[in-house]
C-alpha cells in the first residue's frame, strides 16, 4: 500500500520495544478507544536516562508505527532529550505521514510525556508544567495534528 | 496466496465485458447522435443495450437512462423527486441511517437547502421496518429512499413491502440498489419503485458507467445540461463500449446467478461460523438477511486499519469501517446505526466474495485473519485492560 512510506510500514510490519515493563518507573497512556487510537508508554528510568521503553497501541498503521519509532527516538536518552521529542521530528523520522494521520505522531509525542510527567509524580520530583502542556491538560486531540 | 476479497468495493472486469467493450469500441465508434450511418449503427446499438438491460430489470427500455454510475443515479433521482415535490408544497424527504454516502450527501444538501430530512433508524439486524417508513409518511412527503441491500453489512431492505406502501400513500420511492444488481433478483416492477440505481462495476462490468431506471411518469430532471441525449435527462456523449460492457456483466451475472448464489451462501456459512469462533467478535447485519457475498465482523481490542495493513500483507484484500479508514473522526455510521458503540466499531473487518473465489480462499482467510487479529490484541492496551478487568468487554 503506497498511503505510507516504507519507513513507517517498516516499523508498522516490525514494530520496535513492544510490550509490557511490568516494573515500570512510569507509565503514560493517551488517546482513547471511542477515536480509534489508544498509546500506552512504558519507562523505565535509571540515573535520569530511559534504560528502557516499551509500548502498547490499540490503533492504525501510523499509530503503531509512530509510537515504536517515538520508543526508538528515546530509548537510552537522559529524559531532559526525551521531554524535547516533538510528533515533528517523530514524523520527519517516519520520511512523513498523511495529512490526516498526523495525530497519531501527536500521540506519540504526548505518550512520552506523559509517561515522564507519571515517573516525576511517583518519586516526587519538581517538575516544571510548562514542560507538559501536552499530557497535562488531558485534552481530546483532533484529528489534524493540531493541539485543540 | 491471494485472495481479492472486496467485491462490495469494485469487482474484476468479466472476460466477457471486456470483449464486448473492446469490440463496441472498435466497431461502433460513431456518435449515436450523428444522422450519417456509422452514427446511426451506434445509435442502434445503444438501444439494443437498453432493451436488453430493461428486460433484465423487468422494465421498459424508455424507463432506463445511462449515466456516469451509482453516484449519479442516485443524485439525480432524489434531485428531480425532492424539486418536484417543493413545487407542490412537499418538503420532507425520508430515508434511512444506514444509506450510502451518494444518498446522504445529497439529502444533507437538501435539508441546507429547506427540505426536512428523516432519517430511520434500523434494528440491530441492520434492518429498516416498513412500519417505521409507513408512519414516517405525511402529506408534506415527496420522496422515501431505501437502500435494496447495505454496502457495509450487506444486510437487504424489505423494499416490495415499503415499495407497497409508497404507491398505496402516493409518495415517490428511491432504492439505491447499486449493491444487489446482479447479486440477487431484482424487477422494478414487484420492488413497485419510481427510481433504481445501479452502477456496473460492482458486477463485473466497467467503472464509471450506470443506470437509472425511472418508471414512466415518475419526474425526472437533468442533472447535466447540454445535448439531448437519454431523451434530454442526461447531456453528453454516450459510452457507448461501457453501456455495452455493462450489459453484457448483467446478461451474464443474472444467468450464473444461480450457482454463484449456491457457491457463495456455502463459502459465506463457513466464513461466518470460522470467525465467529474468534472470542469477543460479533456478525454485523442479520446472519440470513444479508447479501451472499458479504460477510462483516467486529472484533474487540484491535482496530481495523492496521487489521487491513497486515492482511494486505499476508494477499488479502478487505475492507474495514474503522475511522482510520475512512479519513474522518467516526468510524461508519453505518455500525453505529446498528448499535455498535465507537470502540468496537472501529475494529470492523468486511470480507466481500465474488464468483471466483473458492474454499481454499475460505480456508486460507479462516486461517490468516484469527492471526492477525490475535497479533493485533497482543499490543493493544485495550485488549490487555479488558483481559485483566479493568475495562468491561462489549462483545
Amino acid at each position: 500500500m503506497s498511503l505510507y512510506s516504507e519507513k513507517v510500514m517498516d516499523h508498522f510490519r516490525h514494530p520496535r520495544n513492544v510490550g509490557v515493563i511490568e516494573d515500570a518507573d512510569g507509565v503514560g497512556e493517551v488517546g482513547n478507544a471511542k477515536c480509534g487510537d489508544i498509546m500506552k508508554m512504558y519507562i523505565k528510568v535509571e540515573n535520569g536516562i530511559l534504560t528502557d521503553v516499551k509500548f502498547e497501541t490499540f490503533g492504525c498503521g501510523s499509530a503503531i508505527a509512530s509510537s515504536s519509532m517515538a520508543t526508538e527516538m528515546i530509548k537510552g536518552k537522559p529524559i531532559s532529550e526525551a521531554l524535547q521529542l516533538t510528533n515533528k521530528a517523530v514524523t520527519e523520522a517516519l520520511d512523513g505521514l498523511p495529512a490526516h494521520k498526523l495525530h497519531c505522531s501527536v500521540l506519540a509525542e504526548e505518550a512520552v510525556q506523559a509517561a515522564v510527567l507519571d515517573y516525576y509524580k511517583k518519586n516526587n520530583i519538581p517538575y516544571d508544567e510548562a514542560q507538559f502542556k501536552c499530557a497535562l491538560c488531558a485534552h481530546e486531540h483532533d484529528h489534524d495534528g493540531e493541539n485543540v | 496466496m491471494f485472495v481479492y476479497a472486496d467485491h462490495a468495493a469494485t469487482t474484476k472486469l468479466r472476460e466477457s465485458a471486456a470483449r464486448v467493450y473492446a469490440e463496441t469500441a472498435a466497431a461502433y465508434y460513431g456518435n449515436p447522435s450523428s444522422l450519417h450511418t456509422v452514427g446511426q449503427k451506434a445509435q442502434e446499438k445503444l438501444t439494443e443495450c437498453r432493451e436488453r438491460i430493461a428486460d433484465l430489470l423487468g422494465a421498459d427500455a424508455r424507463e432506463i437512462y445511462f449515466t456516469s454510475g451509482g453516484s449519479e443515479s442516485d443524485n439525480q433521482a432524489i434531485l428531480s423527486a425532492a424539486s418536484f415535490g417543493a413545487r407542490k408544497g412537499k418538503k420532507k424527504l425520508i430515508s434511512t441511517a444506514i444509506e450510502h454516502h451518494a444518498v446522504l450527501h445529497t439529502l444533507n444538501k437538501l435539508q441546507k437547502e429547506g427540505f426536512e430530512v428523516v432519517l430511520l433508524p434500523v434494528g440491530e439486524n441492520g434492518i429498516v421496518s416498513p412500519a417505521d417508513v409507513e408512519n414516517a409518511i405525511d402529506e408534506n412527503t415527496a420522496l422515501v429512499s431505501v437502500m435494496l441491500a447495505n454496502n457495509e453489512i450487506g444486510t437487504i431492505q424489505p423494499v416490495e413491502e415499503i415499495g407497497e406502501i409508497c404507491r398505496r400513500r402516493g409518495v415517490l420511492f428511491h432504492t439505491d440498489a447499486v449493491q444487489a444488481v446482479g447479486h440477487i433478483p431484482v424487477d422494478v416492477k414487484k420492488i413497485g419503485c419510481d427510481y433504481l440505481a445501479l452502477s456496473a462495476h460492482k458486477f463485473g462490468g466497467p467503472k464509471g458507467v450506470g443506470a437509472l431506471y425511472v418508471r414512466r411518469g415518475a419526474p425526472l430532471s437533468p442533472l447535466i445540461e447540454g445535448g439531448a441525449q437519454e431523451r434530454g435527462k442526461r447531456a453528453g456523449t454516450e459510452d457507448l463500449p461501457a453501456i455495452a460492457a455493462m450489459t453484457e456483466a448483467l446478461r451474464a451475472s443474472i444467468a450464473d446467478m444461480g450457482a454463484t448464489d449456491a457457491l457463495l451462501r456455502k463459502l459465506q456459512d463457513k466464513l461466518i461460523d470460522g470467525l465467529s469462533k474468534i472470542p469477543h467478535s460479533i456478525l454485523n447485519g442479520d446472519r440470513v438477511r444479508r447479501l451472499p457475498g458479504n460477510t462483516s465482523f467486529c472484533f474487540e481490542g484491535i482496530e481495523g486499519e492496521s487489521l487491513l495493513l497486515l492482511l494486505d500483507d499476508k494477499g488479502v484484500c478487505a475492507s474495514s469501517g474503522s475511522a482510520c479508514t475512512s479519513g474522518s473522526l467516526d468510524p461508519s455510521h453505518v455500525l453505529l446505526a446498528i448499535g455498535r458503540v465507537h470502540d468496537v466499531a472501529h475494529g470492523s473487518l468486511r470480507i466481500t466474495l465474488g464468483e471466483e473465489n473458492t474454499e481454499a480462499d475460505v480456508d486460507y482467510l479462516l486461517q490468516v485473519i484469527p492471526e492477525v487479529v490475535a497479533y493485533l490484541r497482543g499490543m493493544s492496551p485495550v485488549w490487555r485492560d479488558l483481559q485483566t478487568g479493568k475495562r468491561q468487554f462489549i462483545l
